[in-house]
Order: C-alpha cells, then structure tokens, then sequence
C-alpha cells in the first residue's frame, strides 16, 4: 500500500492534534542514546571484516598544475604495502548536496594543493600512512593562478539568473533620510564535524557495500552508480550511525569512491578514513564572503531600500555558490531591491554547503547592518526590526505561510530581559560588557522522500535510507509512528541509514525531519485505514493509544486487529506548489550579553539566550538541542572561526582543530533556547512542521557583534572578531 | 608514521644509555605522537621513560622544590606547596591545554614541546626548524601566532609552554642526566635562540635526559600569570605575562618579570626589571617598562598586533601586581 502526497495547498485539517498517545513533541530521549554512549553504536570505521586493507589518501602537495608522473612504482614497493590506487578518475573533491552524479575527477590534474593525487594501500594502518607520506608527483606547474578572490586579475563570474533589482535602489538612497552602506567580511570555515570521514568498501558477488559516514543516501548511491559506472542495484550504502555532518556529507567525498576502487582492485574489503586534515582540504568548507550591505530608511525607519551584494569563490567546475543572499529578498521590507551575486574561480580547495548554506554567512552580515541603522535611527533594534517586517514577500508579492518574526523577538526580549542602551554604558572589573539582538530566518523547503512502516502484533517498524546526523531522526520518526498508531515507543522501532530502505532526501537543507516526518505521517494514516477497516469504523472515529483501538463503545488490542503477517504501508511525500504559492520560513531571535575585556580586547560570551518559531516541534529536547548547537555556531563565526588560506597558494594553513578554532566547554556560556510550541504551518505538510536544523546559525551570530558594539563601542564588520579587531580601537 | 623501535627503560641509567641519535624519549606523548603521525618528526627508537618513578616533587632543604620530569602538569598545578608557594607556577599551568591533556603531559616534556608553527606542522611547507636550510614559509605567510622578539631571518617560531614561562620567572634550573652525568642549567640557558640553526632549541646533548626542574624557594610577593587568547579553553598564547612582584615602602622591592607567546623561548628581559625596581608604581613607569621590553619587537605581518598587545597586557599586569601599593 502507498500513499502519496503532493504539497499543492494548505493541510485542512491537524489530525496529530487529535491523536492521543501523547508521545509527539515530548522531550523524549533518543532511543538509540545509549549504544551512542556504551560504545554500541557503530560508525562508519568502526567494523573490521576479515582480510581488511587500510587506504591512506596521498596529499598532494602542489604545485597546482599538470601530473608528469610520481613515484608509485617506489611506493608500491615499501613495506605492507599492497596497491597505488593512481587513477585518473579519483574524484578531485567531494560532490556537492543532492547531486545525482560523480564529483569532478583527477585526470591528469592537481587543481587545490590537498587534493587527493592516490591512495595507497596497505596490510596496516600505519604502513599505509607512512607510504602515502613518501609519495611525490613531479609537476608541470600553470600559471597566472587566483587564490585571492579580491586580488586585482581574479576571473569573477556575475551569472544573470542570480542578480535580482526591482524599483530604483540608488534613487531611494539618495533621497532616504538615513542610509547605510558598509562593506563586511566572513571568513572560509569547515564543518569539522566530530567524525572524519570514512569508508569501508567489500565487493561480494560483483556487489559494492560501503559503510560510511554519509548524510544522504539517495544521492550518494547515484554519485557512486555514475563515478563507477554501476547499476544501482549493485550498491549498497549503510550509515546508520553519522558522528555529524553539517553538509561536509551531504555529497560522497572522495575517500568513498577510492576505498571502492581499491576494494576492487585488491580483492580485500578496504578502509579509507581521513585525516583531520584531509578532512578540512578535500571534502567542502563555506566560502569566505564579502558582503556589501545598503538600506535606505524613511524618517519614522520604515526601509525604502535594500541591497545585498555579495562575493563568493569556488574552484573552476563547481556549480555550487554560496547563496548569501537567500533570505534578504523576503526578510524585510524596502520597494526598491537590488541583489547581486559574483563567483570568484579560485584555486582553493572546494567550497560547498556548511550548515544553512545562504543564511549563516547572509542573515548574520544582515542582522549586524540591522543593528547599525537602528542606531542611525535611534532606534531600539528590535523596534526598528518589527517596523519593516513585511505584509507579503516584497520581492514575490506572495503571502506568508506565517510570519513568527515578531513573536520571536518579543518572546526572546521578554525572557532575556533586553533593555536597550547606548554602547559603552557598563565597565566592569576590567571588562565592557554589552548586549545585542539579532533576528534568524532560514527558508524552508520539502524534498521528496519515502518511508515504510510495518505493523505487526509486536508493534511497529518504521525505515527509509534517510539518516540521523546527531539530528535525532531515530527519536523523531518513532515519535510520529507511535502517536498515530497508539504505540509507546518501546514498540516501534525504526530503522535507518540503509539504501535497500525507500528512499528519502537525506539531512540536508533541515529538510530531513520535516520530509521524512511527513512520509512516516503517510504510511501510519494508511495503517490507521487498515485498523479501522477492520473495526468496521470510519479512521476519523478511531482512537488509538498505548496498543488499543478504541472507537466508541468497542476497544480492542492491536494484537487482535492486525494479522499474523502485519501490514506495511509506504508513504511518499512531494514538494509541489505550496512550495510557491506562500512564502515559507522558519523564525527565530538571539540575544547575548558579552564581556571585552578593555585591555586585550578579549570577548567571552556571558550568556545566549533564543526563541524559535518551525511549526509543530517533533521532539522538544532534540529540537532544542538544534538551536543551542545553532546557536554555539553563530557564537563560533562571530568570534573564532577562520580557515585561513595562504596567500600565496591558496592552502589551508590552520587545518586542524588546535588552530582551527570552534568554540569549545569554557567558551560557550549558558545558553537557553525556547521554542513557540503551539506554533503549526499548515503550508508545510500535514505533519505542520518545518525544519529547524539550521536556524540557530541563520543570523545568531550577529547578536555576538552587535553586543561587542553596545559594550566596547567597536563596529566589528570583518568575522571572526578576533581581540585584534578590537585592539586597534580600544582607548 | 614510520616504524620505530621501542625501549621500556626501567632505569635513568639505562635509558641514557639507550638515547643519542635518532631516539626520542616518550612520556605523555601529547606532542610527538601527534608530530610523529604527520612525520614531523620521525624517531628510529622511542624510549619509554614512564616507569623511571621520576614523578615526586620533593622539598629540598633550601626551602625550593625539585620537581621529577615525570610529574604530570595537572598534578603539579594541583600541588598544595606549588599552590601556596609558586602559585604563578600553578596558574600557568591551569591556563595551558586541556583537562585530559594535563593529566597526560609531564613536566620534562612540556619544557621540550615543539612549536605551534602552522608551517613546522606542514611537511610540504619549507621550514628550517624541520629541515635545516629549507627556507621560513611563516616570514612572508600567515604568522599570527608567531614570534615578535628574539627571532631570526632563519625562524619566526614562538615556543608554546605557558608552565616554562612561569619556571623562567622563578627562575628555575633543569636538572639534566647524561651518559657523563648530571649537570644542572639554568632555565634562561637551557632554550637556545634560533639564529642560523633554528632546528637546535636547546642546549640538550644527544641522549641526554632531563630528570627534574628545581625551584628555588618561595619567592613570596605578588603571583600573576595573565594569559592572552583567542578561545577560553585550549587556546595557544597569543601573549602571557609572568609576574612576582614585590613592593615594600610604596617601591617596588623585586620583580621579575617572562613572556610567553613572544619568542622562541620563555622571554625575560633582566633591563626591563632593573628598570622596575626601586621605583615607586606608576603608569608612566610601566609604560617605560614596555618600551624597553619592545625596544626590538619586529612583526611580520599578521602578528604585528602583538607588539601593542603586549604592551596593554604588561602595563595591566603590572598595576595589578603593584594594586594598593602606594605608600
């Protein structure tokens, strides 16, 4: 049985408010929390078949240009080792999110200093390490290259579909009675999620199975189908564990296709798993920005004018740029719009999706040039936000599934206590401290995805190929199931991260919850027909819960109901047009209290406070969990995070964890995040949820800078902001 | 990382014998495991010194300490004596690594660590500490963490101890085992500055060992230890100031003054405490101070903000030592 849906309007009716398990939304934890923490829970290196390889990625090491030749009779000849796998079509990068095909290859090219030239193979570990240190390739070096997307010559691509205008934006600028206009800066920054990336790869049968750490498993398989030209019957993915993505995983990177390349050519199952530092150079990081901002205001700070300008780079070949600009066409208000998107072709390694592509670099430079003209205006920031929050989508002229902007920030102002102030009004024991507000959006999207539940007299089984990055997908999927089936969670079980499951979209876009929420949703209301078929009642008149059917005077265990044999239902959900015909979002405000230290200009956050709106919450703790860990990001971008490249060949200098700074325990205040429980979008689904993954990080970090303003009087407008920044205008 | 072979000693006698060319002795490992992954360093032979029972810390009858090589920095930081004789001593340590890093990391080992370097740590960069005569990649590269004083056109690096540079202001010695003997050195004598033979960081002979750092007694006065950084946990020293003051009659009696995160050793300037001394406390004075410190501070770009930096951190730091001193 199947049942299908295309999201073309507005869900009539809440039917999960009508269920009475009462196991949705609650702060349930993870059914799967405690193999994570025994050390059950196995990752992607974790398995060791018999007669495993191990494959270490050789590095190359520049310069950028044409392979003459390498070493690799050399190295095939030092100890354990066992192949060079040397090939033409290892993959250059990893493939971007939710793409169908193989990643670009080698051929006879080192294109970024850190790609992967071989890989080589070993009976150990170590041995397989040490030879990939010994490997060398002798180049023919290109030249008149660009690491620099500023620097004068760098080849600058203004594609036309990615440029937006709508009224006259300079004429509103000259005419406003307060404008801003300001340049702003983010750095290049890694995912670095806790797990690098691995795989095993075993052949069997002419059939390939890959164990890996993987976010989406529809798309891999094909990437994986086109790099090896396979059937894709004949690939197996399995990630049923995933030690956090944050879009490094979304595409297969290329330890993947070498692990299976080599597994084929030894005959062994091989592990590839990468270094950290492989990690940041050859799977994709965020693309520094800079960003020019221009608002113009009438006198009572209604916005008249809006502009978001921005540069981003990637390597030659990539499709995906960083899409800054996202959120500013519908944000705020302001007739007179311009939007401009510029791709600088840079020979650094690849950039790609890092958690909510667009928003996270985009909203936050946005939400600081917010709190700069509030100041323009004298006015309270949050005042100034709520003045221009739109009736319809000024750009689309399309109406809002709901706008939740303003309750948000009043919500968060409320529980944080914000008053607004002048800067510079509170010095303490040595350190200035100050508070600042930002508001977050993150669009929301649907994708299509399936899933099958089984019902048996034991209880359910819920599985589809999509997968939990530490998201708390196996909490959220059971949830849905036992709710509308009227089981306790105990008795439904779900199963992930396996591409023999129906397919999903994947974690990605903070889409996963919401597609394969609504999929789960699908196959149980086709189950709850079963049931009710067989009490001879309308499903509308069927209650369920705890294992029972209750419809009027008649209760019955579902063990009396379902057949020996079970059911199972598969429910596939479709992006369609409500996807157009409304303007869907998710909303949120953050608020921070930070100390500059008035000597070193040293900012440590104090506290973090946000509200959030994403329709129905699934499960109250690991939603939240989304926004603090959101939130901690936007903390991280404001203050630490910086990939730096060398100037002089594009490498990542600070390629580890040591230097590569991700706010860690003592950096990383208290922070509390509240949800709108009782908010639903009835546009989104019929599940009323919306994806909430990424809108902790779609703006947070502003709220960082623009307190470091109202505590030092010091407009940070470069990220990180490092004491240095701030020194240089310390008193 | 290249095969190597492994000695547990179960003497000092004997693992001296063991050392010379081409060993390396290990501890917690903290560092060389690390640099030894990346081929940064890559030892034939590792000598296991953990059993060598080098990890008292025992009273000497001067009233100073003599702390064993093997004594793990969190409990030397953790130590009541150190706590309420040295407690600069005790605060830098606090301020370096992590919880579990401490608990793994030893005394000797900590004073031997290599740099942060980014270029040290890249194989394919050229770097004359790694490999004598290769070049310096950080001098014209990103060098925000590198050195500001006492480098070279050879080697911009800066050492990353922050429990060396509290050693440096107590004035510690190294107590230093060889196959001739023991001999003690000065702290200050014991790092080299890098001039032309940046890859030589100390004046260690091949094989010998350091078996304890001694303290000499408690200095009394005022302990600070002020540690500037970019994160507040596990974060390298941006800049660090040690500081034993003591101010009797409105005058500051005795100080003595290092700097972390500025050279390629725990720095110390005895000119810039002569200055100091004798002197009543004041701003201006402080501000002199860190000019002579920074007399030939030379940036490199992306570092060049330490040189204010430091001079902010030591003016604060010295009104904090001298706070309420006035007569």
């Amino acid at each position: 049985m199947t049942n299908e849906l295309t999201l073309d309007k507005k869900a009539d009716t809440r039917r999960l408010d009508e269920m009475a398990q009462g196991l949705l939304g609650t702060p349930m934890d993870r059914p799967e929390g405690v193999l994570k923490v025994t050390g059950k829970a196995i990752y992607a290196d974790e398995e060791r078949p018999s007669n495993l390889a191990y494959g270490y990625l050789v590095r190359a090491t520049g310069p950028i240009g044409r392979i003459v030749s390498t070493n690799k009779d050399e190295i095939a000849k030092m100890p354990g080792v066992v192949a060079v796998i040397e090939e033409a079509d290892l993959p250059r990068n990893s493939v971007q999110g939710a793409t169908p095909t193989a990643a670009p290859t080698r051929g006879d090219r080192i294109d970024y200093i850190g790609q992967p030239l071989a890989l080589v193979v070993a009976d150990g570990f170590e041995e397989a390490r040490h030879a990939a240190q010994a490997m060398t390739a002798v180049m023919e070096a290109d030249t008149g290259l660009h690491f620099d997307p500023e620097a004068p010559g760098a080849s600058i691509e203004t594609p036309e579909a990615k440029q937006a205008s709508q009224g006259d934006l300079d004429a509103a600028m000259a005419s406003a009675a307060f404008t801003l206009d300001e340049e702003y800066h983010t750095s290049s920054m890694h995912s670095a999620a806790m797990e690098p990336h691995a795989t095993i790869a075993e052949w069997k049968d002419g059939k390939l199975t890959m164990r890996g750490a993987y976010q989406m498993l529809k798309f891999n398989q094909k990437s994986v189908s086109d790099a090896l030209d396979l059937d894709l019957s004949q690939i197996r993915l399995l990630s049923p564990f995933v030690g956090g993505g944050f879009g490094s995983k979304l595409g297969i990177a290329p330890e993947a296709i070498a692990a299976a390349l080599a597994s084929k050519a030894v005959g062994r199952p091989v592990s590839v798993a990468m270094h950290r530092r492989q990690v940041f150079e050859t799977t994709t990081h965020r693309s520094a920005t800079k960003q020019k901002v221009r608002l113009a205001a009438d006198k009572d700070g209604k916005l008249i004018g809006v502009g978001h300008d921005n540069l981003v780079y990637n390597l030659p070949g990539e499709k995906f740029s960083e899409p800054t600009t996202q959120a500013t066409p519908f944000t705020y208000a302001g007739e007179n719009r311009v939007i401009g998107h510029h791709i600088a072709r840079l020979h650094r390694p690849a950039a790609g999706s890092v958690r909510a592509p667009g928003e996270a670099v985009g909203a936050t430079v946005f939400e600081m040039a917010m709190d700069e003209m509030a100041e323009k205006l004298d006015l309270d920031p949050i005042e100034f936000r709520v003045r221009n929050i739109p009736d319809l989508d000024p750009s689309k002229g399309i109406p809002f599934s709901e706008n939740r902007m303003e309750a948000v920030l009043r919500d968060g102002a409320e529980r944080f206590g914000w008053k607004h102030t002048k800067p510079k009004q509170r010095l303490e024991d040595g350190w200035w401290i100050g508070t600042g507000v930002a508001a977050a959006v993150r669009v929301n999207m649907m994708s299509e995805t399936s899933a099958r539940v089984r019902l048996t007299q034991d209880g359910a089984v819920v599985e589809t190929d999509m997968t939990d990055i530490g998201t708390g997908t196996y909490a959220i999927l059971t949830q849905v199931a036992g709710e509308l089936l009227g089981l306790p969670a105990n008795r439904v079980e779900t199963r992930l991260g396996d591409s023999d499951f129906p397919k999903a979209f994947g974690s990605g876009g903070s889409v996963g919850a919401s597609s394969s929420g609504t999929a789960v949703y699908l196959a149980c209301m086709e189950l709850r027909q079963n049931i009710a078929a067989a009490l001879g009642v309308e499903e509308t008149d069927l209650t369920l819960k705890d294992g029972r059917a209750i419809s009027g005077n008649v209760a019955k265990p579902l063990t009396e109901i379902v057949p020996g044999e079970g059911w199972s239902a598969t429910g596939t959900v479709k992006g369609g047009k409500a996807g157009s015909l409304v303007r869907q979002a998710t909303w949120g405000s953050c608020f921070a209290e930070v100390a500059v230290n008035a000597v070193t200009g040293e900012t440590r956050v104090r506290r973090m406070l946000g509200s959030f709106a994403a329709g129905r919450i699934l499960n109250e703790k690991t939603a939240k969990s989304q926004c603090i860990g959101g939130m901690t990001w936007g903390l991280g971008m404001a203050l630490h995070e910086e990939l730096v490249h060398d100037p002089r060949d594009g490498h990542m200098v600070n390629r580890d964890l040591a230097e590569y700074h991700v706010p860690a325990n003592l950096d990383v205040p208290q922070i509390e995040a509240h949800l709108l429980m009782e908010d639903r979008d009835d546009w989104a689904n019929p599940v009323q949820a919306k994806g909430i993954g990424e809108l902790g990080i779609s703006g947070t970090g502003a709220a960082v800078i623009n307190a470091i303003y109202n505590a030092c009087g010091v407009r940070i407008r470069s990220l990180p902001g490092t004491l240095d920044k701030i020194l240089a205008e310390l008193p | 990382m290249k095969s190597f072979d492994y000695i547990r000693a179960t003497s000092v006698a004997e693992a001296v014998q063991a050392g010379g060319t081409g060993a390396r002795y290990i501890a917690g490992g903290t560092n060389l495991l690390d640099l030894m992954k990346l081929e940064v360093m890559a030892p034939d032979t590792l000598i296991d010194i953990t059993r060598l029972g080098l990890d008292q810390i025992e009273e000497l009858d001067n009233g100073g300490l003599r702390i064993g090589a093997l004594v793990p920095n969190a409990d030397l930081a953790a130590d009541m004596r150190v706590r309420r004789g040295w407690p600069v001593l005790s605060r830098a340590l606090l301020a370096g690594a992590s919880g579990q890093l401490r608990n793994k990391a030893t005394t000797g080992g900590n004073l031997l660590q290599r740099t942060r370097c980014y270029y040290f740590y890249d194989t394919a960069a050229p770097c004359n500490k790694r490999e004598p005569g290769s070049g310096c990649a950080a001098m014209e590269g990103f060098n925000r963490i590198l050195g500001v004083l006492g480098t070279s056109d050879h080697c911009i690096a800066t050492h990353p101890s922050d429990m060396a540079v509290a050693m440096q202001v107590l004035d510690a010695e190294v107590e230093i085992e060889g196959k001739d003997g023991t001999r003690r050195v000065e702290l200050d004598e014991f790092y080299r500055l890098p001039g032309d033979t940046p890859h030589i960081e100390t004046v260690l002979a091949e094989g010998e060992l350091i078996t304890a750092v001694i303290l000499p007694p408690a200095p009394g006065g005022k302990h600070v230890y002020q540690k500037v950084r970019d994160r507040a946990s596990y974060a390298f020293a941006l800049v660090s100031v040690a500081c034993v003051a003591k101010v009797e009659g409105g005058v500051l009696e005795d100080i003595s003054l290092a700097f972390g995160g500025l050279a390629p050793k725990p720095w110390r300037n005895r000119a810039v405490e002569d200055l100091l001394k004798g002197q009543a406390p004041s701003e201006a004075l402080f501000e002199q101070a860190a000019e002579t410190l920074l007399a030939e501070a030379k940036g490199h770009g992306s570092n060049d903000f330490k040189i204010p930096l430091t001079r902010r951190t030591l003016v604060s730091v010295l009104g904090e030592a001298t706070k309420g001193a006035a007569a």
